[in-house]
């Protein structure tokens, strides 16, 4: 194979990778939109805060520390040389359940037959807020995040392809990073687990039908409240294991949440209602971005994966405004 | 005793559907735009110019002009910051290429130029709407944000990317550049605000912001009912793609004077226009104004109590701030959805009945 036909193949792969990614957090979007109809904005900060937790927690940080030095002239930082990865993780996820009861019970719970822009509105708030308390909690610096999972480049897929290149060519072999393999295993993992859970589980009965009608849910005697602390909970989980994934691959800092921006155009590809939607749609945009950056971008300067998705996205919606996979969009007065 | 519209007898039409019916109200405005332009421009000094009345004027712009879109006619837009690049870019690009035309007729030219592009990315509207317009509105901010920076023509090639304000004047009165006195800028400002926002005022009441209210109640029964969404949703994006460029525009040219792309048009920009209409009140000019002074007025209040009083570092002051909208956020939209609008509105109901409210 020529040089060129394998450079586009590790683009493609690359792309795909990156593609898992964008789906881990849009999966958080589309579990809470099925089961509540809020479109919640704060996800990508609900993955930032959950990993700035996570390394608060590894680290032994203090929380607040830096309020408290500042108000009261000590100097706390750090209350020893921190726990364990899992006990870490677990606590993390200790603390999304708290915040997924606090929002229910402080946000949704007031916020109930609004419109759904109003409740889209709220959750913009919600990400402001987190991401102001997430910094005044552990500080605003870039934090190295890692959980013990491999990570930088392949030497054995390098070798692999190098021999794929055709007699006499200049080819060192495609790169690939380890932690983006990984990455893709955890997806499919997780969307197992969550199928499974949806379809054989009390719980997960309960969601879908939340999902399927409130009113109805309602009348056959299951609790709204409890399922949206649920619902949150598992979108805190997703956001926990999407945030360990990005935190990993580029340190734990704020543009963690802007990948939440990305994961808006993913849906909409996807449909707001599928949880396959959005890991194939999360795939198309990666790949979609990381081939036209690598075909078209040299030629018009680059960095076109700023916006690629995103409009996308907006010409994808003037023709199918459903998405790929979403229930038809039916309209009475 | 005052408040009411008892005793004010109105004897013709014109009278009958003026602005404001209540004699107060009327007298309230007179003295205000009388403070404004007589009292203000001989106290102002460099600090309030700078960090409190001019970002005042320039935001209640933006906010005009979302709230148009977003309050009255229902469709949300995430491509603010945007939107007010092109009228920044237009700004500089008229300027720089016709010299001789005067700022004032450039800054409406390029609220012009931004309209045509807001239409342009108002298109998708007709097919979609809630949220999933919301994102097809950020690929307005990120691709326009990308061309600018991309595209040297729009910075007249110069080497830092940026784009400087040359010197422009008004009867002789510089009001951009360095050289512009406070008072000037000030005043230059204001005319556009005060304008614009009678003609918003004026434009809500009429057939147009009709049809735009009709469209955000329930667009499929306005249709029904003879409402052209075609005609309604265009028209929305283009007049509030007018007042953002104009906003756009004064905030290059006259507030800042060197700008950056990427660092003063981002993200962040739109939502902070957003959060003003939130707070102030969707659908309401009154409350554009007030959503403007309060997000103007928040972080310099909280920068001069917390950095001054309490000795915290600046940085998280910031955070703070981010926690403290956010929260006010979610707590308007529980308690008070059409905002801090609302309650002046429920004030005057009750100064209407005062002293007997029964």
């Amino acid at each position: 194979m020529s040089p060129v036909v394998l450079n586009t193949i590790e683009v493609i792969l690359n792309g795909l990778m990156t593609g898992v990614m964008y789906s881990l957090v849009a999966l958080g979007f589309v579990l809470i939109f099925k089961a509540s109809g809020i479109f919640n904005y704060a996800q990508g900060v609900l993955a930032l805060f959950a990993a700035l937790t996570l390394v608060g927690f590894q680290t032994g940080q203090v929380p607040f520390a830096h309020v408290i030095n500042a108000t009261f002239g000590t100097d706390y930082h750090h209350w020893g040389e921190g726990m364990n990865t899992v006990l870490a993780i677990l606590l993390t996820m200790a603390v999304m359940v708290l915040l997924a009861w606090l929002v229910e019970r402080l946000v949704l719970r007031h916020l109930v037959n609004q419109e759904p822009i109003i409740l889209f509105m709220a959750t913009i708030g919600l990400a402001f807020f987190l991401e102001g308390l997430g910094d005044l909690m552990w500080g605003a610096n870039i934090k190295v995040l890692d959980v013990g999972l491999p990570s930088g480049g392949s030497f054995w897929w390098e070798d692999v392809t190098r021999t794929w290149a055709a007699e006499g060519t200049e080819y060192w072999g495609m790169y690939i990073d380890v932690l983006d393999v990984w990455a893709a295993g955890i997806a499919v993992v997780l969307v197992v687990v969550l199928t499974l859970f949806s379809q054989y589980t009390e719980t997960g009965r309960a969601l879908r039908a939340v999902a399927d009608d409130h009113q109805a849910a309602l009348t056959v005697g299951i609790s709204l409240r409890t399922i949206w602390v649920v619902v949150w909970s598992i979108a805190g989980f997703v956001a926990l294991v999407a945030g360990i994934m990005w935190g990993a691959k580029s340190g734990v800092q704020f543009s963690l949440s802007l990948i939440a921006l990305k994961a808006l155009p993913v849906l909409i590809l996807g449909g707001f209602t599928s949880i396959p939607g959005a890991i194939v749609g999360g795939l198309i945009i990666g790949v979609g971005e990381k081939l036209f950056e690598f075909a078209i971008g040299p030629m018009i300067g680059g960095a076109t994966e700023n916006w690629f998705a995103y409009v996308l996205a907006l010409f994808f919606l003037m023709f199918r405004p459903q998405g790929l996979f979403g229930e038809r969009i039916i309209e009475r007065v | 005793m005052f408040y009411r519209e008892a005793g004010d007898f109105k004897t013709s039409y014109v009278d009958d559907q003026q602005t404001f019916p209540i004699r107060f109200d009327r007298w309230g405005v007179r003295v205000l735009l009388l403070v404004a332009f007589l009292v203000v421009p001989f106290l102002i000094n460099d600090y309030w110019e700078k960090s409190i009345l001019i970002p005042f004027l320039v935001w209640s712009l933006a906010a005009l002009g979302l709230n148009i879109l977003t309050g009255y006619c229902g469709l949300v837009s995430l491509g603010t910051g945007g939107f007010m690049a092109v009228g920044a870019y237009a700004s500089y690009k008229i300027m720089t290429a016709f010299p001789e035309v005067n700022i004032f007729f450039v800054i409406l030219l390029s609220g012009g130029v931004t309209a045509l592009v807001g239409i342009l990315f108002g298109l998708p509207s007709l097919r979609i709407k809630g949220f999933y317009l919301a994102v097809a509105t950020l690929a307005a901010q990120f691709f326009l944000i990308w061309l600018f920076n991309k595209a040297p023509w729009f910075y007249n090639y110069s080497a830092s990317g940026q784009i400087t304000v040359p010197e422009r004047s008004v009867f002789g009165i510089v009001v951009t550049g360095p050289e512009a006195a406070s008072w000037a800028t000030y005043l230059f400002c204001l005319v556009f605000v005060v304008l614009f926002a009678f003609v918003a005022r004026n434009l809500t009441r009429g057939r147009l912001g009709r049809s735009w209210m009709a469209i955000r109640d329930m667009d499929i029964a306005a249709e029904i009912i003879g409402v052209p969404p075609l005609q309604a949703k265009l028209s929305a994006f283009a007049v509030s793609s007018f007042y953002i460029g104009l906003a756009g525009a004064l905030f290059f040219s006259v507030y800042l004077g060197a700008i950056e792309p990427t660092e003063a048009f981002n993200i962040d920009k739109s939502f902070l226009v957003l959060f003003m209409i939130i707070i102030g009140g969707l659908g309401s000019i009154f409350g554009s104004f007030v959503g403007a002074a309060f997000m103007v007025l928040l972080p310099v209040l909280f920068k001069n109590i917390m950095v001054g009083g309490f000795g915290w570092p600046t940085d998280m002051v910031q955070h703070f701030i981010f926690v403290l909208v956010g929260g006010l956020i979610m707590f308007f939209l529980i308690v008070e959805p059409h905002g801090l609008a609302q309650l002046w509105r429920v004030t005057k109901e009750k100064l209407r009945l005062w002293p007997f409210p029964h």
